[in-house]
């Protein structure tokens, strides 16, 4: 990057607050593996040493909902899942961006049937919606940079804390 | 004599007047009989010394939709001792769609026969749990049964709300 270059000479770095925050949180996404079916077998093989997702700074796969960024949605949604699936991303602390990975979770895919919700957009708000059935680890990379350009724009203020219980309603 | 002469004979000996038909079809047994017996059959073919069908394989439905005997029943039972596949069907000839369970005679037919509920609303009378195998609880209709939409019924899953 230039970076050491510029410290030995200068010794400091100019920069806005929200650009550093921006870029130290695109830099360290830790995705939650919400695995459901095959697209779970390409995610694992996007974290391995050949595609190597560590180099975008996501190879941190937490299984707890409270230490992620990001949820990647790998595999076919049914309606008995979705509530799982709803309950586990209601869990994740803000900010948290979220991939439907492959055909199913983007619409249903080639289940168009009663049991299997037709997208997870109706109930999860999606940011990068990922072809293929599965898709291939180079896909599902380039969906966590397109995340990473998402965060890059935002500000520190896009995700000031808001009250989840409005107080003054609770009291009445 | 083969196994398979030995099974219609002892059945056609035992139960004469509740079998309705036998057919042998591509080397595939499969006996139709009337649905009260159902009990009484499965006893006899998984206690009967030289038959032992100890083990019920599948149980599931078929939706006839138009016909009149809506439902028919089909059993796949296997006799471990003699290697040999039998299939046990029964009609169901009006509503309520209702037939014995056979848990009393297979302890693992319990699933199945739950799974069966679930999909295409026969009820198993004597079950010792039957409650719905897939669908959520709650749920109203029988996704297998031939007048069920295969998109499903709008409205009829809930899903938790949108956010924002």
């Amino acid at each position: 990057m230039g970076l050491e270059a510029k410290l030995n000479k200068d010794g400091f770095v100019t920069t806005t607050l929200d650009a550093i925050i921006a870029w130290a949180r695109k830099s360290s996404v830790w995705p939650m593996p919400m695995g459901i079916s095959c697209c779970a077998i390409e995610m694992i093989s996007a974290a391995d040493p050949k595609y190597d997702l560590a180099r975008f700074g996501s190879e941190v796969m937490r299984f707890t909902p409270r230490q992620c960024d990001l949820m990647i949605v790998a595999g076919t949604v049914t309606y008995k899942m979705a509530q799982v699936v709803r309950r586990i991303y209601d869990q994740m602390p803000e900010p948290k961006w979220v991939i439907a990975m492959g055909a199913c979770t983007s619409s249903g895919g080639m289940y168009r049937s009663y049991n299997v919700v037709q997208g997870i957009d109706q109930f999860l708000p999606v940011d990068v919606y990922t072809a293929g059935c599965p898709p291939r680890p180079e896909n599902l990379i380039n969906a966590v940079m397109t995340i990473q350009q998402k965060i890059s724009k935002t500000k520190a203020r896009d995700f000031q804390d808001i009250p989840l219980l409005n107080l003054e309603t609770a009291k009445n | 004599m083969q196994f398979k002469e030995l099974v219609t004979e002892k059945l056609k000996n035992q139960f004469s007047d509740s079998i309705v038909e036998v057919t042998d079809f591509r080397d595939d047994l499969s006996v139709l009989i009337k649905k009260e017996k159902i009990v009484e059959v499965a006893k006899f073919l998984k206690d009967d010394g030289d038959l032992q069908f100890a083990m019920c394989k599948d149980i599931t439905a078929i939706d006839w939709a138009t016909r009149k005997k809506r439902f028919t029943i089909v059993y796949q039972i296997f006799s471990l001792r003699n290697n040999f596949n039998l299939r046990i069907k029964a009609n169901l000839d009006e509503e309520p769609w209702q037939i014995e369970s056979v848990t009393s005679v297979w302890p693992g037919a319990n699933w199945y026969e739950r799974e069966t509920y679930d999909m295409y609303g026969v009820i198993f009378s004597n079950h010792p749990d039957l409650r719905r195998m897939y669908m959520p609880e709650g749920f109203q209709y029988h996704p297998l049964r031939k007048d069920f939409p295969v998109l499903g019924i709008p409205g009829s899953l809930p899903l938790p709300k949108v956010i924002k």
